[in-house]
């Protein structure tokens, strides 16, 4: 039998019994980890080029019209007299004015209840083609497929509002003042403690936002006279600190580990560029989870290179944290590596915590030097009290401290979850990214004008979806993406499959050519274990 | 017997002379140029041409010697166990008006609380019910299922507030100034910006790596100085002039210096040098002006003529965040394009809550509150100045004021010491803490907050502790 026939009888054992209480992956020494990245189909990239372009023409089209005023211009008016330098460059909105708004009712959608595993979608009605917008009152009930509640913790009842509620009453909202000044307050001291323990470092410390933390904290870091290597596809606010730290950037391919390596020895074997002097140190900045592709960094490799060349290791877990790992510890709990190994662990309380901040763990000397030189800590007023206690709460019940397994039980609803979505897609034929244990799943959709038409439809049958094109992804590269929750049951899952299946089949996005496509039926009342068997 | 054997060599010499002359003449023409150029390559090389050097290659063995020997750097300095920012007070109470540290109720002049809004019971109240509605975060950006009814509310009230076309809210503070400039200012275009502006407007002015011109702070001839040197420069070359935006960051009211700007003359250059004004009203928002709504209300300026005014939710409102209103045109851009607006995830709604809350009461209040606190703020910069000894910089009716000592006596030791002392005597003051990488360091001083519902008789005791431990330092 071969190994991929095993793996898949392993995985249909527990499918085909009680979810909840199967998930045997305690009894795993290892995830079966998997990532895969279909090649674009050349047919469909073709098409997607093809259709940009026509989208093209028409926009300039569209602006000669409005130029010569035989269209009404709808953009807004700059206040200011004619002889004024002109704020935005026509080519600079170009995008904005004829491809985005016609797509623009699709983003920026507004809700109007707690952001959990159902939410209720404010429905908006335009009558000049998305120029403006309306409010019809209406609420529209939907699976949320889109908001980042990895283990449900987005929610308006239950022990960590309660505290949040509490902590209101005792504290205030704010406090008005800095880390450095007036703003240190027990409970921020608290949470630094528990994390620390969660992440087993020595040291940790909590910002108010997720972004700043790494903006405003990579240039304590490092400086001039020093490398950073980042991956291609980092997040945004990782290459904003790391231009704001005034070091050199050297982006290696996305988890290409030969790559890295090159970059390394050329590095350290050629110094500075002109002066040739040595660099005074390399980082290299990586993420836990791709938040765009679903891939997972390959972190042993990652720490035997880092090891072998002495360049230190700068690790954000924004999407990992909580929702990896048996224990929910990221991906050091993943991959079964020493916290040590990593030099600076960094992460966000947004997303599995259901609240909103940052932090940064490591060596307590670290931590001091950040503590004394973070922007974010000499000039920001502190973390709000509500927000410190839901994380602290959430943690409690994570890590099993309030006395129940609600924790553990979370962790394993999510890692049921994502591999019976991710499987249940690729059997339907449609290309995923990712890593197999990723709860990020992407979905290729390739078409411009698709995008639009698959979040229309899902929402249509009560699914709310996150659709993303240029300039987010490359050109040829637009995907739907799905963020999986433990607070899905298997009903809500099936439900959103279904939608899936029927707009798939409506707007045709079944491009894998590696798997057999199959129609929701098929796979609904599939008999797996003599299926795969077979 | 020599010279006729000799005649006979130098004819057939001369012969074999001319017969190589004559061959000359009849090969073909480019024959003869490719030799001479071909001698005058040889000619050159021999003579002029420097001998190349033979380019580095190193071996394996060397580059790994090279990889071997190469040490970094630690990745942080040594740390001083010392520094003030390691032994930070650790409350655990509310910090509004009077603070609770080590068990001693004392007055709170230190924390941005200018309203007294934290440990309001409306604004409690109404951040509790949006946790039982909403939760407590967002869990998304603004993009993907972030955007809550309740930041909607917001940012219409905050556009209402100011009587502009809309607003926008971020969800931190130093981040919103810092996306901001960015977002419209790029590499080509020039920045005329005051030196004496917070920490992170100087970080949105880095990021957006355009040309910055410092002026001195509020000094209004020298913007106008710079402003007419560039002019001048664009005469040169007006065509690439026509492509290069230009933008003046101000402060309304600067938190470094207590100071307010001098709007009207500003505008008026704005249309004399065309270019456009960000206003940062941090601290003069909900604080100076009749109906809190500023400086263009305090010096009675048009405010549709300031493009951008952007602001923070951390002081007088008492909640998380920050904004920026104006009008459609120049605010919708944010929208796609400031980084911390759509790569971060939102305001936790109950943060949004308390925002509205506080602007209704700051709505119903009307200009009690403000025109009260404009009067205690005058009050207590004349009992300071009575205080001989000590120099305070600030407006009279700025409620946030900078205390140092005269002269050499100004180090950070005596203010420490001052700030110790008061501690004991159950009042609460701090001094401005800045990091050293500041574009322009301000004097080390004490940075005095006045809360609107502190007595006369507080005012009083403040001024005498100050006094006393006046004399303590210099004596």
């Amino acid at each position: 039998m071969s190994p991929k026939t095993a793996i898949n009888q392993k995985m249909n054992k527990s499918f085909s019994s009680n979810l909840k209480t199967k998930c045997a992956y305690e009894n795993e020494p290892k995830y079966q980890d998997h990532e895969d990245f279909e090649e674009t189909p050349t047919w469909a990239a073709v098409v997607t080029v093809l259709g940009y372009a026509i989208l093209s023409a028409l926009g300039w089209l569209r602006d000669f019209l409005r130029h010569i005023g035989f269209e009404e211009k709808k953009t807004a008016h700059d206040p200011n007299p004619k002889n004024f330098v002109p704020l935005y460059q026509s080519y600079e909105c170009f995008y904005t004015r004829n491809l985005y708004t016609r797509i623009r009712d699709v983003f920026n959608q507004p809700i109007a209840s707690v952001a959990g595993a159902k939410v209720h979608i404010m429905e908006r009605i335009s009558d000049d083609f998305n120029w403006t917008f309306k409010f019809s009152g209406k609420k529209i009930p939907s699976i949320n497929l889109g908001s980042y509640n990895y283990l449900g913790f987005a929610e308006n009842q239950g022990p960590c509002s309660e505290q949040a509620i509490k902590s209101i009453e005792k504290y205030g909202v704010s406090t008005c003042s800095t880390r450095h000044e007036l703003g240190n307050q027990r409970y921020m001291q608290e949470l630094e403690t528990l994390m620390a323990e969660y992440l087993n470092a020595e040291d940790c410390i909590a910002f108010g936002m997720g972004f700043a933390t790494n903006a405003l904290n990579i240039p304590t870091l490092v400086g001039q006279g020093d490398l950073i290597l980042s991956d291609r596809l980092n997040h945004i606010s990782l290459i904003l600190g790391a231009r704001l730290s005034g070091a050199t950037i050297c982006p290696f391919n996305h988890n290409d580990m030969k790559d890295l390596e090159s970059q390394l020895r050329k590095a350290i074997i050629s110094g500075q560029p002109r002066t040739c002097r040595p660099w005074k140190k390399i980082l290299i900045i990586v993420e836990g989870v791709y938040s765009m592709e679903g891939s997972l960094c390959k972190l042993p490799e990652i720490i035997e290179l880092k090891k072998k060349y002495k360049a230190y290791l700068y690790m954000d877990e924004a999407h990992s944290i909580g929702a990896i790992g048996s224990r929910g510890r990221g991906v050091v709990d993943y991959w079964r590596v020493d916290p040590n190994d990593i030099d600076v662990h960094m992460g966000t309380f947004t997303k599995s915590f259901g609240s909103a901040g940052g932090y940064i763990a490591g060596k307590k000397a670290l931590i001091d030097h950040i503590r004394i030189y973070s922007h974010s800590a000499c000039y920001s007023t502190s973390m709000s009290a509500p927000v410190c206690y839901q994380i602290i709460s959430a943690l409690s019940i994570i890590m099993g401290r309030d006395g129940t397994n609600d924790g553990q039980q979370r962790i394993q609803q999510l890692a049921c979850n994502v591999r019976y979505f991710r499987r249940q897609l690729v059997d339907m034929g449609f290309i995923v990214y990712g890593n197999d244990n990723s709860p990020v799943v992407p979905v290729m959709i390739f078409m411009p004008a698709k995008i639009a038409a698959v979040n229309r439809e899902m929402l249509k049958r009560g699914c709310a979806v996150v659709t993303v094109g240029f300039p987010a992804t490359l050109l040829t590269e637009s995907r739907v993406r799905f963020c999986i929750s433990a607070g899905h049951t298997k009903e809500m899952l099936d439900h959103a499959l279904k939608a899936m299946d029927e707009v798939g089949h409506l707007v045709s996005l079944r491009y894998s050519k590696q798997k057999p496509h199959r129609r929701w039926i098929e796979l609904d009342r599939a008999d797996y274990d003599k299926e795969y068997l077979s | 017997m020599g010279s006729p054997v000799n005649r006979d060599d130098i004819a057939r010499l001369a012969t074999d002379f001319y017969s190589l002359l004559e061959s000359f003449k009849q090969t073909p023409f480019y024959h003869l140029i490719f030799e001479i150029f071909l001698i005058l390559t040889v000619l050159w090389l021999v003579c002029f041409r420097k001998p190349r050097p033979i380019a580095k290659k190193l071996t394996e063995k060397e580059k790994q010697e090279l990889i071997d020997e190469w040490q970094p750097e630690p990745l942080v300095p040594p740390v001083d166990t010392n520094h003030p920012a390691l032994n930070v007070r650790v409350l655990d109470g509310i910090v509004g008006k009077t603070i609770e540290i080590d068990g001693r109720k004392s007055l709170n002049f230190a924390t941005f609380n200018f309203l007294n809004f934290v440990g309001n019971q409306r604004i409690a109240d109404k951040a509790i019910q949006a946790v039982q509605k909403y939760g407590v975060g967002s869990c998304g950006p603004r993009g993907f299922y972030g955007t809550i009814d309740i930041h909607l509310e917001l940012e219409e009230r905050l556009a209402r507030f100011f009587n502009f076309e809309e607003g926008i809210i971020y969800s931190y503070g130093f981040s919103t100034i810092a996306s901001i400039i960015p977002a419209y200012s790029k590499r080509n275009d020039i920045l005329f910006v005051d030196e004496g502006i917070h920490y992170a407007i100087q970080k949105g002015v880095e990021a957006s790596r355009s040309t910055v011109k410092w002026f001195r702070h509020n000094d209004i001839n020298d913007l106008e100085r710079l402003l007419a040197e560039q002019d001048k420069h664009d005469k040169k070359n007006p065509k690439k002039a026509s492509t290069i935006r230009r933008f003046l960051i101000i402060e309304g009211l600067y938190m470094n210096y207590g100071d307010i700007c001098p709007l009207p003359r500003m505008v008026e250059l704005k249309y004399k040098y065309k270019y456009r004004i960000f206003m940062d009203e941090s601290v003069s928002f909900g604080t100076i002006g009749q109906t809190g709504r500023g400086v263009t209300e305090y010096h009675n300026v048009d405010r549709q003529k300031i493009d951008l005014i952007s602001s923070t939710l951390e002081y007088s409102v008492g909640s998380i965040g920050g904004f920026a209103v104006g009008s459609s045109f120049v605010i919708d851009h944010q929208r796609l394009s400031a980084q911390g607006y759509c790569f971060s995830a939102s305001l936790p709604p109950l943060l949004a809550a308390a925002a509205i809350e506080a602007l209704n009461i700051m709505d119903e209040e009307n200009s009690l509150l403000f025109e009260t606190l404009m009067d205690k703020s005058k009050r207590l910069h004349k009992k300071l100045l009575d205080i001989k000894g000590y120099r305070v910089l600030g407006e009279d009716i700025s409620p946030l004021k900078h205390l140092s000592l005269a002269n050499s006596l100004n180090t950070i030791g005596r203010l420490e010491y001052i700030v110790e002392f008061a501690q004991t005597r159950d009042i609460t003051i701090t001094i401005a803490r800045y990091l050293n990488d500041e574009h322009h360091l301000p004097e080390p001083s004490i940075r005095l907050i006045l809360n609107v519902e502190m007595t006369d008789e507080e005012l009083e005791f403040l001024c005498t502790v100050l006094q006393e431990a006046l004399v303590k330092v210099t004596a």
